[in-house]
């Protein structure tokens, strides 16, 4: 609890490892996280279903505890508190609205059982209503209202008791597009109305891109790489995070050399012979054999030419309406798909048997850790 | 309507009177159909009971069974009694202490077992899936010993010097046995025991049920143990606790074996007063008075049981 608190992460994992079960039958849910979550930030935890995201959640939730390591809140240890006596909420994927209670009645249980007065529970019951637009239904019971309500009722309920942190476990996914679609900016403008920090956990790499502040990728258990949407899609370290998020072109490479200097400028031959600069992730990097990825959209096609990095046939064209893909193989071996964005008349430039070049645009190549 | 009778003779029969002929057919297949189930009902259920009500009205033979002549004798016995000195009226005061009685050992054998069976039927709901049959299976093992011998087997743990005894003795806890047989304590514990499967099993078909997440959302908004107990379980599996607090308490109420063995024939319940009638006392009109008192008291009882309990389901908690 020293130092200074507005620089204290809200959450702060420290090696946690989470094993479920004894002997050759136990499951290591989580294998030494780290992850430090930042106050008022939207963070999400990003994965397949396996992967340890929910696991984690719990640990922070309390629900289960970490099997070694540390979980902090705001610089205090809270790794083997109760659920109860954690100023942290859930907004369970289920929605766990409880059947007997009406939607007010929902929403004031955490405040109650904070020991708060009824008027104060009924003030902030309202204020909580008004938030997420359900005033007209405060006496409803649950099962009276839409699945879309009940995401709202579950979400005022977790938020009314003012906790420190907002957990929230894929509550989007029991929604149809539309309404999911609506929820996302829903749920963006609560956290920024709140200022509570969200800890977010979902298998779905576009909700994930369009709504977080960061983002931890996760695969069996592990944390392979936390940055800014931006970062996880442009600047994939791990093969695993490229191929999850996105589509993306993979590149069996040969690192040629490294520039001394703070950009670190790499410069790779591929299997043509021709040399393109490329970006390293962080941390040491050998020369030799190495994997490096390019977006199909940070690529376009050309008349066939020298000063292509790559050329081919075009086998595949499909048309997508705002943009177009095109699948060529290498004459090197291997195909690349190429997205170029479509133009009013520009249609037919390309057609399927073409002999075409491949550009790469400056700075879009990256070089993956494995 | 005549026609309707040969509708097969009658080819210009018109649409309306063969419309009145398939609905009539329909009734007669309804009432075919549902024949089983009303007969057992009424030689099951009803005959029985309309036995035992117009015996209660009619007055008592000599050497047992009944004159076929009406009387009130036997309802008059139920409440009241004529001193055998001086004729005077008073209240039937034995058989009030037993009313009484047998009210106040069923309710606390209902709420007993509840205090027992409730966690017991937690700790099931709350075990791997495939543990749980094993977990039923032990609760049901007692059901395949007859009851008199379960019963007899009470008696030799508690009697003076029993199990219990002997050992509190032994070990110097007591100098002289505790007197627990022939007890109300015995009549009750007795029943417990034998009732309590029937508020396990009640309980656990509804505990199975519970979605567990609600226990967790409890928990996460705050809610102690003892808080989400009180909040979140209790309420949702009300209807279990509702089953089985009528399953322990009916039979509790009539029951005979146990207050028979247990309480030494000092102690009586119902049950026993009943049959009493029916046999030494050699007064079936009282007897099947009595029986129907027995009734009404269980339908009072449950009546009001469950009417409380929907009423509390659906108040508000805010």
């Amino acid at each position: 609890m020293h130092g200074n608190l507005e620089a204290m992460p809200a959450i702060s994992a420290h090696l946690v490892t989470k094993i479920f079960g004894a002997g050759p039958g136990s499951i290591t849910a989580l294998d030494s996280v780290s992850i430090d979550i930042q106050r008022n930030e939207f963070f999400t935890l990003l994965g397949p279903s396996g992967c340890g995201k929910t696991t984690l959640l719990r640990l922070i939730a309390g629900f289960d505890h970490p099997t070694s390591g540390r979980i902090d809140l705001e610089g205090s240890d809270i790794s083997y508190l109760p659920p109860f006596k954690r100023p942290v909420n859930t907004v369970f994927q289920s929605y766990a609205l409880f059947p007997h209670m009406s939607v007010a009645e929902n929403i004031g249980f955490g405040l109650k059982m904070l020991g708060k007065s009824g008027a104060e529970i009924d003030a902030e019951v309202d204020a909580m209503l008004k938030l997420v637009k359900m005033e007209a239904m405060r006496d409803r019971s649950t099962a009276q209202i839409s699945g879309g309500q009940q995401q709202r009722v579950a979400l005022a309920r977790a938020l009314a008791p003012k906790p420190k942190v907002l957990l929230l476990d894929e509550p989007l996914s029991a929604l149809d597009l539309k309404l999911r679609k609506e929820m996302q900016i829903e749920l963006k403008r609560l956290q920024h109305e709140t200022g509570i920090t969200f800890v977010f956990v979902t298998h779905d790499q576009e909700e994930a891109l369009t709504m977080s502040d960061r983002i931890a990728v996760m695969s069996a258990g592990k944390v392979l790489q936390v940055g800014s949407p931006r970062d996880i899609y442009d600047r994939p370290s791990r093969r695993f995070v490229a191929d999850f998020i996105g589509e993306t072109n993979f590149m069996d490479v040969e690192l040629v050399s490294i520039a001394k200097d703070a950009g670190r400028k790499a410069s790779l031959k591929l299997a043509s012979g021709k040399q393109i600069s490329a970006s390293l992730p962080e941390g040491e990097m050998a020369l030799g054999r190495v994997t490096a990825v390019v977006r199909p959209e940070h690529a376009s096609l050309t008349n066939p030419k020298a000063s292509s990095v790559l050329s081919g046939t075009l086998k595949t064209v499909v048309y997508f309406g705002t943009d177009t893909h095109y699948h060529v193989e290498l004459t090197t071996g291997g195909t690349f798909t190429v997205r170029m964005q479509n133009a009013r008349g520009q249609a037919g430039e390309f057609s399927e048997g073409d002999k075409v070049g491949v550009d790469i645009d400056a700075g879009a190549t990256q070089v993956l850790r494995d | 309507m005549t026609d309707t009778a040969a509708p097969s003779q009658q080819s210009s029969t018109s649409g309306a009177d063969a419309g009145v002929a398939a609905r009539k057919s329909d009734v007669r297949n309804r009432w075919l159909l549902a024949s089983p189930a009303l007969t057992v009902i009424f030689f099951a259920a009803l005959g029985p009971l309309l036995i035992m009500l117009v015996y209660s009205f009619l007055q008592k033979g000599s050497y047992g069974g009944i004159v076929w002549s009406f009387s009130l004798d036997g309802w008059f016995n139920v409440f009241l009694k004529r001193d055998i000195f001086d004729d005077t009226l008073g209240f039937a005061d034995g058989h009030l202490s037993i009313f009484w009685r047998s009210l106040k050992l069923s309710f606390g054998t209902t709420v007993f077992a509840l205090l027992l069976g409730f966690p017991t039927a937690y700790y099931i709901a709350t075990r791997p899936a495939n543990l749980r049959p094993v977990f039923l299976f032990l609760i049901t093992i007692p059901f395949w010993t007859n009851l008199l011998i379960r019963t007899f087997a009470i008696m030799e743990v508690i009697r003076n010097e029993g199990v219990v005894n002997t050992l509190l003795m032994s070990l110097g806890v007591i100098s002289s046995p505790i007197q627990m047989l022939f007890t109300d304590f015995a009549i009750m514990l007795g029943m417990v025991y034998v009732y309590l499967p029937l508020m396990v099993l009640p309980l656990y078909a509804s505990m199975e049920r519970l979605d567990f997440r609600l226990v967790e959302a409890g928990y996460d908004l705050y809610a102690t143990r003892l808080g989400v107990l009180r909040r979140i379980i209790v309420p949702m599996v009300k209807p279990g606790i509702i089953a089985g607090s009528i399953l322990v308490f009916v039979p509790s109420l009539g029951a005979y074996v146990t207050p028979r063995v247990l309480g030494g024939g000092k102690n009586m319940m119902l049950g026993n007063l009943i049959e009493l009638q029916f046999g030494q006392g050699r007064n079936w009109p009282l007897g099947a008075a009595l029986s129907i008192t027995l009734l009404v008291i269980v339908m009072v009882a449950l009546l009001f049981y469950v009417r409380n309990a929907s009423k509390s389901g659906v108040k508000s908690h805010g």
